[in-house]
């Protein structure tokens, strides 16, 4: 039930987190709207609160599938439930230090560096609670399981990466210091889609029914690929930063053939699912199914964007926050409610009706589609800023694209509506299997007693 | 067949190796850098306590709200960037909030902002394109001098 519980932790965070998203889109817009509460603090609950969707969805699937797909149970369920009290207490306490006001001042990483040592512990309870629990699984591994080994073992690397301007010698040289968070941002960032993209192909595997081909040469070369991504791929975001220039063309080439892979994959696994697979899975077929369209247009974007001739138009603008948002919400966050929907359909004591679903399908629909009308506005911004710049004050620049920021304000607002109904339905699901779970516990606990 | 193990392995330590490298070498030392004294460490304290990130950037990194700070303090030319950066931090204004800062905190943030315009340019102004489309500038370390006109 542990996996459950990061779950529904991590709807919580998602909706909290969007709606702060759209509050800090209308503050971009007219910045006395909410004054007193600062852009910086709801940019700080934004990103924190969707970045931690991304993890505790992730990890709560890894606790779900382990004990139910690669080993008989959990090393510790103990550990994994510490961790969960951990990550919730954290969570609460870096609320309360963005709402006081009190910043460590980090892109991505707003929070006191203090705060950074009890996520750094709950990851420790996890990393050991995975390989713990995976050491009884002699069999080879399929590519899924490398894919959260990895992204376990990244994740502490490049999270103490992203915490070295707390020693001097990066702090003060102010290239070293842009560089080293470019590098421990963007491999962080591989190390999260690890565990990501490897749920994406435990779900595809699970619905497809056909285990080899996630040991399948293919899927191992993609993972490494991803890997390669992962060590060299930051690179991309210092074109225009001073700093040796032969690190930065090869990592695009690389980011580029490895989303073109597993595109290709998914969609070769799409094909040869049964009609019987489609219709039972339903929901968490549609969910990897629009992962896999924003894949390729994401592709598409990460394309254009990394020829560096592009990039030094389109660095710093909307541009590269449309290419950030397609895949955290297109990509990440369609497979990660791919994987909630694939545990709602394997629940026990939780079946949804025809028209939850029905209204699931909706939220989705609305989604995609205000997904689109978002990033298509935010790349006209990007582009407003940085093709047609000329000279003009900042505040001119800006004025110039506001129409396409409030038509991204307002996608913003349906996407939040859309992604709600979606989230609302899972989170009544997995409540009511949690419930009907301790029920159940304390039935055969009290047969046990009685007999 | 190569063994997977083997695989991660090597790349795990060429993620060491490399990253050695980007810590010590290209970024050490480029030309016209100033030294980062006590009034700019202490105006980098204050950039970050007031989480400024969210709303601006240095080198392209941060957010949209307000304009890129790299060259903030040079760019209009003489110290026009400095009069309305202190203006600004002072009093607010056009979406940037006023946080009372005391006249001391504001000239530790003004000479921050001055430390940092000393890195480089961004975005660049003197580069050189490659046939295909990679660019080299004039503050990269390897950028030869005699090719900046």
């Amino acid at each position: 039930m542990i996996g459950l519980k990061f779950m529904k932790l991590g709807i919580i965070s998602l909706a909290i987190g969007m709606f702060f998203g759209v509050i800090g889109g209308f503050q971009f817009l007219f910045p006395e709207f909410l004054k007193e509460f600062l852009f910086t603090k709801t940019r700080a609950l934004h990103v924190s609160m969707v970045v931690s969707w991304i993890f505790l969805v992730a990890i709560g699937g890894i606790y779900y599938y382990l004990p139910r797909y690669a080993v008989n149970k959990l090393y510790s369920t103990k550990l994994a439930t510490w961790h969960y009290w951990l990550f919730l207490l954290t969570g609460i306490t870096v609320i309360a230090s963005y709402l006081s006001g009190k910043f460590g001042g980090r892109e991505y990483f707003a929070f006191p560096p203090i705060l950074s040592i009890p996520i750094f512990i709950s990851w420790i309870f996890f990393g050991f609670n995975f390989f713990k629990s995976m050491s009884l699984n002699l069999k080879p591994w399929p590519v899924y399981y490398w894919q959260w080994a990895t992204g376990i073992v990244y994740f502490f690397l490049t999270y103490t990466e992203a915490h070295l301007y707390l020693i001097p010698y990066f702090r003060e040289n102010m290239v070293r210091e842009i560089i080293v968070q470019w590098k421990s941002y963007g491999a962080l960032t591989g190390s999260w889609n690890m565990l990501v993209y490897g749920t994406a192909l435990f779900i595809a595997t699970k619905i497809g029914g056909n285990e080899k081909t996630a040991s399948s040469k293919m899927a191992f070369s993609l993972y490494f690929l991803g890997l390669f991504n992962l060590i060299f791929g930051w690179a991309h975001h210092t074109y225009l930063v001073p700093s040796d220039t032969w690190l930065r063309t090869f990592a695009y080439f690389v980011s580029m053939t490895e989303l073109y892979i597993f595109g290709k994959i998914i969609w070769d696994w799409r094909a040869s699912l049964s009609q019987y697979e489609i219709n039972r899975h339903n929901l968490a077929y549609r969910f990897l199914f629009s992962a896999d369209i924003w894949v390729f247009l994401n592709l598409g974007l990460a394309l254009i964007i990394s020829v560096p001739f592009f990039n030094f138009y389109t660095h710093g603008t909307h541009v590269i926050v449309a290419h950030a948002m397609g895949s955290t919400i297109g990509i990440n966050t369609m497979i990660l409610l791919a994987s909630i929907f694939y545990v709602i359909g394997n629940c026990k004591h939780v079946e949804l009706t025809d028209k939850q679903k029905k209204a699931v399908s909706h939220g989705l629909k609305l989604a995609n589609v205000s997904l689109a009308v978002f990033l298509i506005a935010l790349i006209i911004a990007g582009v407003g800023k940085g093709v047609f710049y000329t000279g003009e004050p900042y505040q001119v620049i800006m004025y110039n694209i506001r129409p396409f920021l409030m038509t991204f304000t307002l996608a913003g607002v349906t996407l939040m509506i859309g992604i709600w109904a979606i989230l609302w339905f899972a989170f009544k699901s997995l409540s009511q299997e949690i419930a009907k779970n301790h029920e159940s516990q304390e039935i055969n606990e009290a047969v046990n007693i009685k007999s | 067949m190569i063994n997977n193990r083997a695989i991660f392995f090597a790349l795990l330590i060429s993620y060491f190796i490399y990253t050695v490298y980007i810590f010590v070498d290209g970024t050490d030392s480029l030309p016209g850098m100033v030294a980062h004294n006590e009034e700019s460490k202490h105006g980098q304290e204050l950039f970050q306590k007031y989480n400024c990130i969210a709303c601006h950037q240095f080198y392209g990194l941060g957010g949209h709200m307000g304009p890129d700070l790299t060259n903030a303090m040079s760019y209009r030319g003489g110290n026009v960037g400095e009069l309305i950066a202190r203006a600004f931090l002072a009093n607010g204004g056009n979406g940037m909030p006023n946080y009372n800062l005391s006249e001391d905190e504001i000239s530790s943030l003004i000479a921050y902002l001055k430390f940092v315009d000393k890195t480089g340019t961004y975005p660049p102004k003197v580069y050189d394109m490659t046939w295909y489309g990679m660019i080299y500038q004039e503050d990269d370390p390897d950028w030869p001098s005699e090719d900046t006109e």
